[in-house]
């Protein structure tokens, strides 16, 4: 039973990576499309970044001095100007953690 | 000309420090589907057959939530839509492959992937075996998804839980587009889409994953036409 529903989420998931890439020709989408899907991450990657730094697991906004808003942007300083992803990531990461176990506790 | 190997190679590194926020994620996503009570083959065969981070984690939820089945899946078609943007972005680039090997390839293309193998193929549009950076990079995201949720099955959460590590996901991101908030109108633009999000966050079956890029790319086309 689970699995059969597995099996239709995995398809539907299938069919939205596939639809695009096989079943549209460049011909189908305009310049103007073109030059709007230029901004595609930058107009999706915050819907994954903001709720994964202001809503906390129950589905609740954060209080504004929670650890995560400053390990966030710790992330952003040295990620712009390091260009680097594991700096990126560590930074952000250890910020936190600094906070939670060593400020917080 | 790079040779297909050189770029795969390329693809798998530049994915590859993503694996530092993808492995932890995935082991959590391996653990809570086993500590929801879901058979643990069960659990593994997502990770083949939808093979999508979150989603996975949201669908057993919803049905040890007491969902119905077509709830969980219609929540995860619309969780993964946004890769019909991802797909829009990238066909300019995989317009040459026949159709067999179009199929073949999307079954890898993932969040991370699509972010690092399209600025690479924006600054070497003349490569003939462009797309072997997509599948490096998607080859990289499978097998390491793979082992991660499988660890998580076995082991169980042996990540601890107070490390909070699935905030690594958030900050994936930012890794990714950080480097854009020196153009304003890109700033304009993610500002929309994670306010959209906060503040959607509640529409029901988790649209708020494609209500707010939606937004926000109406927003972009706005900011072109300004431009001009």
């Amino acid at each position: 039973m689970t699995l059969t529903a597995i099996i239709f989420a995995g398809i539907l998931t299938y069919f939205t990576r596939m639809t695009m890439i096989a079943l549209i020709s460049r011909d189908m989408l305009g310049d103007k499309i073109k030059a709007v899907l230029e901004y595609v991450p930058s107009a999706v990657f915050p819907a994954i970044i903001f709720p994964g730094i202001f809503i906390n697991d129950f589905g609740t906004f954060i209080e504004m001095n929670d650890p995560k808003i400053f390990g966030a942007l710790v992330a952003v300083i040295v990620g712009y100007f390091s260009k680097n992803i594991i700096a990126t990531i560590s930074a952000g990461l250890i910020s936190y953690w600094f906070l939670i176990f060593v400020v917080f506790s | 000309m790079l040779t297909k190997k050189q770029i795969f190679t390329r693809g798998m590194l530049d994915i590859s420090p993503h694996m530092l926020s993808v492995i932890p994620f995935g082991i959590i996503c391996g653990a809570i589907g086993v500590e929801l009570g879901f058979h643990p083959y069960l659990v593994y065969a997502m990770s083949f057959i939808i093979f999508g981070g979150a989603s996975q984690i949201v669908f057993l939820q919803l049905l040890s939530g007491g969902a119905s089945s077509l709830v969980a899946v219609a929540s995860v078609g619309i969780i993964n839509s946004r890769h019909l943007l991802y797909g829009a972005v990238l066909s300019e680039y995989l317009e040459k492959l026949s159709f067999v090997k179009k199929l073949l390839i999307s079954y890898v293309v993932v969040d991370q992937g699509f972010a690092e193998s399209n600025k690479f193929f924006k600054k070497n549009r003349g490569e003939e075996f462009l797309h072997y950076h997509l599948i490096g990079t998607g080859c990289t995201m499978w097998v390491c998804w793979q082992i991660a949720t499988l660890s998580g099955i076995v082991l169980g959460s042996f990540v601890p839980e107070e490390l909070g590590l699935k905030f690594a996901i958030p900050l994936t991101f930012i890794a990714i587009v950080v480097q854009d908030l020196k153009k304003l109108d890109h700033v304009i633009v993610m500002i929309t889409c994670g306010l959209s999000s906060l503040l959607f966050f509640d529409a029901p079956f988790k649209s708020y994953i494609i209500i707010s890029p939606i937004i926000a790319l109406f927003v972009a086309a706005l900011l072109l036409r300004l431009k001009k």
